[in-house]
């Protein structure tokens, strides 16, 4: 059996909305949601998730597709430490404001602390997992290495995260622009000054990253 | 966190149905205030209906104004070339706001309708009556050095927390809204409340309405303009004040000006007068 496979839930072959459409049954119309049924019927909804079970979605992390069965109330964070066990995306405050949690969707720097993972359903999810090629590490990771870009790492993987979006967003100009664009990640240690350094670095040698 | 069901409509107009059959339900796009909120317990729908992926985000000119979806990234909108070259008060607005990573997550009409940042909002052990009508206001006697100058009332002094609606009122943009019969709208300095004796009530939508978009008129103010914030740190931080500021000088004489002020009350403070 496959990674893959292994996460896919038996019971969670059949899609939400068909399962609402054929579950004439009345104990299950009882118990959902008349809205949700109701959507389900109109084919108005594009998904609808009971807040009574789980619901499937299909999602591509690190350039494995995926198929989960989630409540709708876990979180992206949630997702990735506690279900998949991808623990490189940190927990640092649950609320939006260390950027620990940064990880790229669609290749957009976001904080999955605060994203619902029903709401990620068919995006491209990146974590720090993901950057390395084989054992070649992504070149803002050896940059955080050659300048000491941390002390204690707890920030380390939001930082790598965040970094490389800096530079690929054209936000690594300056010093200055560098701390401007990287403020949305809190490092308790102190490690600004040469996380600064290694970023100027990776985007002063140019090349794809 | 509450457990809560999930939907994702397909259309605006199924969006709109939706939150009307459902009393306790809420939008939710980009989730930055939302879910923060549903995790603090300071608020527990029972359904959230997902309107991140309704086709919204446009941003275009159309005539003599600049029209921004209700679901444009604060992002996309402060790096869209038309938004740099006509509004560019704006993008330095959204710019000054909160982190990149929040802002590649937030809507524009997300941010109009984000909730207060005062600590007695956020502490569920303290009374407050933005969050429970009737309880007290424990930031009238507490540590108040944040809150409002201007429109506070006895029963509250808490301050509208954005930054990009600072250069909307000051640009006299106007709020697109639309309910299930149809659309309305309501100049933007109009859509935040004073707190007076209903300070749970924030803005004027009405229950059932949906934000839509946002209509920017054409102006002048694209050479002299500056989004100034005052905070305790150089970025991502909320305003102690900010203001935005844009004149038009036709023949060394100013013929135009516009200046509002934020995080000084729970609306912005404009003085639109030429
Ligand atoms: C750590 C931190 C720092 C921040 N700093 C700043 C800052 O410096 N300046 C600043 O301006 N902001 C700041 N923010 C706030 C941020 O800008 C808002 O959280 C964001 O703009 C909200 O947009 P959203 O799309 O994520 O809204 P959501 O969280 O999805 O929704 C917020 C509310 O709006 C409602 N809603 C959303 N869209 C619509 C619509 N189209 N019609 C009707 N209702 C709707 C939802 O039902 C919900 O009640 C900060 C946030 C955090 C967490
Ligand atoms: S854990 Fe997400 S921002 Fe701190
Ligand atoms: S290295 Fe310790 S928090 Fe940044």
């Amino acid at each position: 059996m496959s990674h893959n496979e292994k996460l896919l839930n038996d019971d969670c072959h059949n899609s939400r909305r068909g399962f609402l459409k054929k579950s004439v049954a009345a104990t299950a119309i009882a118990l959902a949601p008349n809205v949700i049924v109701k959507a389900a019927e109109d084919g108005l909804d594009e998904k609808a998730a009971g807040y009574f079970e789980k619901t499937n979605i299909k999602l591509t992390i690190n350039d494995i597709d995926y198929s989960l069965s989630i409540e709708p109330r876990t979180t992206l964070l949630d997702l990735l430490r506690e279900q998949l066990h991808l623990t490189g995306s940190k927990k640092g405050c649950d609320y939006g404001q260390c950027g620990a949690c940064t990880v790229h969707v669609d290749g957009k720097r976001v904080l999955s602390c605060l994203s619902l993972a029903v709401m990620q359903e068919g995006k491209h999810i990146t974590t720090i997992e993901g950057l390395a090629k084989g054992d070649d590490l992504h070149p803002m990771q050896q940059a955080f290495i050659d300048h000491d870009g941390f002390q204690c790492g707890y920030c380390t993987p939001g930082q790598i995260m965040s970094a490389v979006a800096c530079v690929r967003e054209g936000h690594a100009n300056s010093p200055e622009e560098v701390r401007q664009y990287m403020s949305g990640n809190i490092c308790r240690c102190g490690a600004y000054n040469n996380i600064v350094d290694a970023i100027i670095e990776v985007k002063r040698k140019g090349g794809t990253i | 966190m509450i457990t809560f069901d999930y939907i994702r409509p397909a259309t605006t107009k199924a969006a709109i149905d939706a939150l009307k059959k459902e009393s306790s339900a809420q939008f939710i796009a980009g989730g930055t205030n939302l879910v923060d909120l549903m995790k603090h317990g300071i608020t527990a729908p029972q359904r959230l209906i997902d309107i991140s992926r309704l086709p919204l985000n446009i941003i275009e000119q159309k005539g003599n104004m600049i029209r921004i979806g209700a679901m444009a990234l604060n992002s996309t909108v402060a790096e869209n070339a038309l938004i740099q070259q006509q509004l560019p008060l704006l993008s330095q607005a959204l710019q000054a706001g909160a982190s990149p990573q929040l802002r590649n997550m937030a809507t524009v009409g997300g941010n109009m309708m984000q909730r207060t940042r005062c600590a007695y909002f956020y502490d569920t052990t303290l009374p407050c009556n933005k969050r429970e009508p009737g309880s007290g206001c424990s930031a009238l006697q507490g540590y108040n050095r944040m809150h409002a100058i201007f429109g506070a009332s006895d029963q509250c002094i808490a301050v509208h927390p954005s930054d990009m609606c600072v250069a909307l009122a000051a640009l006299d943009a106007v709020v697109v809204i639309a309910d299930s019969k149809g659309e309305r709208r309501l100049p933007f300095i109009d859509f935040h409340r004073l707190p007076g004796n209903s300070p749970h009530v924030d803005n004027n939508l009405a229950k059932g309405e949906m934000i839509v978009g946002i209509e920017v008129p054409l102006n002048n103010f694209v050479k002299h303009y500056r989004y100034t914030k005052i905070r305790d740190r150089q970025s991502y931080a909320f305003a102690l004040v900010s203001v935005a500021a844009a004149i038009d000088i036709k023949e060394n004489i100013i013929s135009d000006i516009r200046l509002a002020m934020g995080g000084v009350g729970s609306q912005t403070v404009a003085t639109n007068k030429s």
